[in-house]
């Protein structure tokens, strides 16, 4: 019988952790299947966040190291650096990237470190059961935010993606989501796009992936793809944030000091 | 081949890392350790190995976690409130029990504190320093020409227990220039690293992490470690005694100011008093043994460092009762003089009941 259906090798055949509805799982999966059908698994390292995905490592069945907080940026940048041949990739969500991180990831970008940068964005700290995160939407309540995020007292939702495509290091920044079939086709896309990148050695990649967590959202998983396309899409828009593949090296030639 | 130099601590301890094949450094810019950042910047560029400026020391130590991780000898300097901020990645090292060597020149706090030269952050560098049961090797040179073999040898230490390794150094010793003989010929020994991350063709996935969800197995892994440094703490412990066992006076310093230390005892000799002195080069495994041993034949003992007094409870602890342990320290970047630590040591010597 034709065989029509299997596991990513790069992906452990075990049962998950996450709570129904998670993206995690998802993303997961996506990175592996890339990995099989570039057929690297021999030679990717991959650094696994803090938070929710700390536990990545579970499921991949390659080399994989765990970062500190807000770090995976700096990890996999000397990792890259040790191994220029092999492929590393760091796993991110949005409290680790845009607040504990925020420095990491804005300098990892602009040295334009030849690494790929996984990131999740569920608006929310799913590890911690449910804090206010940079990416939390205004009005959205959360634990730390029981009357609604206020723009006032709390800042506005942070588009770290839009931040760092203005950085001349950033060479490819793109936007999906995984809350219809169509969209999970187009962040494995994306994913497969910026493993390329590295591949070709054109520098800093990274794919902002809007994820859902029905558990701190306080919705049913089948609602949380509605609360994805109504609230994030709109603030968050899909698509290629920046692309520098095809002239990296156009704006170098403006910032050179002239000596 | 050897070759006679002259070079400042900063120095020595960047070309010991070139010289035992460190390929990675990051690092931060703080007074006073500028110059080794700087070293390091131009050697490793000539030797092909990788120099990054970090955005910060929390970026630096965990850059040098992430080559640790990749199997590469790597290695991060900076100066005391720089040295707090890499105190997180020091916890994740050695949790993971990886290798790596931090130089700390340590500077007068607590603080912004000053540029000056200060001891006082032994309490930091032998309790471990940040969250956790763990503690790092702690070695203390007192010599530009010390920096350089202790330095080198930091990275074998590193490696051979897979655990940080701290250079406590000073602002004097940083800055200070002195001649050192470079031994370009020898090789380190590069042990197999079979547990780094290089992708995993022909082995099962490498791992490396330091959550442990269950209680259970966490103590066990901090079990392990303590197993560890009681090897580490049997094998490595290291000082140096002038006069341990016929003085009446035994003085314990290390780095700069066991240099002051040592005039002393050879003023003191010199005057016909029975003075003498013990100076800890690990300061952590301390080397207690001679101390309580020192404790049990001399009268007193006088613990001299550039702080408020932090190793004097390490050695109080170790002299455990028989002879009076005093303390004389200055703080905040002063630096203590030979005339004031002897005229310490005179009272020590008339105190009534000291035969």
């Amino acid at each position: 019988m034709k065989k029509v259906f299997t596991k990513p090798e790069s992906m452990y055949d075990r049962a998950t952790h996450y709570c129904s509805g998670c993206g995690h799982g998802v993303a997961h999966r996506l990175i592996c299947e890339v990995i099989d059908e570039l057929g690297i698994r021999e030679k990717t390292i991959g650094v696994a966040p803090v938070g929710c995905a700390v536990l990545a490592y579970d499921y991949w069945n390659f080399d994989v190291t765990e970062a500190a907080h807000g770090r995976t940026p700096a990890v996999a940048t000397a990792i890259k650096r040790v191994h220029p041949d092999k492929m590393v990739f760091s796993y991110q969500g949005d409290g680790d990237l845009a607040a504990i991180g925020t420095a990491e990831i804005i300098h990892t970008a602009n040295r334009s470190e030849n690494i790929t940068v996984i990131f999740i964005n569920n608006a929310v700290y799913g590890m911690t059961n449910g804090q206010m995160a940079p990416t939390t939407l205004i009005g959205q309540r959360t634990l730390t935010t029981p009357a609604g995020r206020n723009q006032k007292t709390d800042g506005y939702p942070l588009k770290i993606s839009e931040m760092l495509a203005t950085l001349q290091g950033a060479t490819y920044i793109e936007r999906t989501s995984t809350h219809t079939p169509n969209d999970i086709v187009k962040t494995k896309r994306a994913i497969k796009k910026a493993f390329g990148v590295q591949a070709d050695r054109k520098g800093f990649s990274l794919v902002e992936i809007l994820s859902a967590c029905p558990t701190c959202w306080g919705v049913t998983p089948k609602e949380s793809i509605n609360w994805i396309e109504d609230n994030m899409v709109p603030y968050y828009p899909l698509g290629v944030i920046i692309d520098r593949t095809a002239s990296p090296k156009a704006e170098d030639a403006e910032s050179g000091m002239r000596v | 081949m050897n070759k006679k130099i002259l070079m400042s601590g900063n120095e020595a301890a960047g070309e010991a890392a070139i010289l035992a094949g460190c390929t990675f450094y990051a690092g931060y810019p703080i007074t006073p350790q500028n110059e080794l950042t700087a070293y390091m910047a131009k050697r490793m560029n000539e030797v092909g190995g990788t120099f990054i400026q970090s955005e910060s020391e929390l970026a630096a130590i965990n850059m040098v976690f992430g080559a640790s991780v990749a199997g590469a000898r790597a290695m991060t300097s900076s100066s005391s409130p720089g040295i707090s901020l890499k105190q997180e990645g020091i916890s994740y090292l050695s949790a993971c029990e990886l290798p790596a060597v931090i130089v700390n020149m340590v500077r007068g706090g607590p603080g912004l504190g000053n540029i000056a030269p200060a001891q006082s952050d032994y309490f930091q560098a032998t309790r471990g320093g940040g969250h956790g049961d763990y503690r790092n090797i702690v070695l203390a040179p007192a010599s530009v020409g010390e920096m350089l073999e202790l330095t080198y040898k930091a990275f074998d230490l590193a490696d051979k227990y897979r655990t940080p390794v701290i250079i406590l150094g000073d602002g004097i010793l940083a800055q200070m220039m002195e001649s050192v003989e470079l031994k370009l010929s020898r090789k380190s020994k590069f042990p197999k690293k079979s547990w780094a991350l290089t992708g995993c063709k022909g082995r099962s996935p490498n791992m490396i992490r330091s959550l442990i969800l269950n209680p259970r197995n966490m103590e066990n892994l901090n079990i392990k470690l303590d197993n560890k440094y009681k090897v580490i703490k049997k094998n490595e412990t290291r000082y140096e005694a002038i006069y341990p066992h016929t003085s009446k006076v035994v003085l314990v310093a290390y780095g700069s100011t066991s240099r002051i230390c040592r005039e002393v005892v050879r003023r003191a000799r010199e005057d016909g008093h029975k003075v003498g002195m013990i100076r800890p080069i690990t300061l952590y495994p301390f080397p207690e043994e001679v101390i309580r041993n020192a404790a049990k034949k001399s009268e007193a003992i006088l613990t001299v460092e550039m702080s408020m007094g932090q190793m004097v409870e390490d050695v109080r602890l170790a002299a455990a009762g028989p002879c009076k342990v005093s303390f004389y320290g200055r703080s905040g970047g002063m630096v203590p003089t030979e005339r004031a630590i002897y005229s310490q040591v005179k009272k020590l010597l008339n105190r009534k009941g000291v035969r």
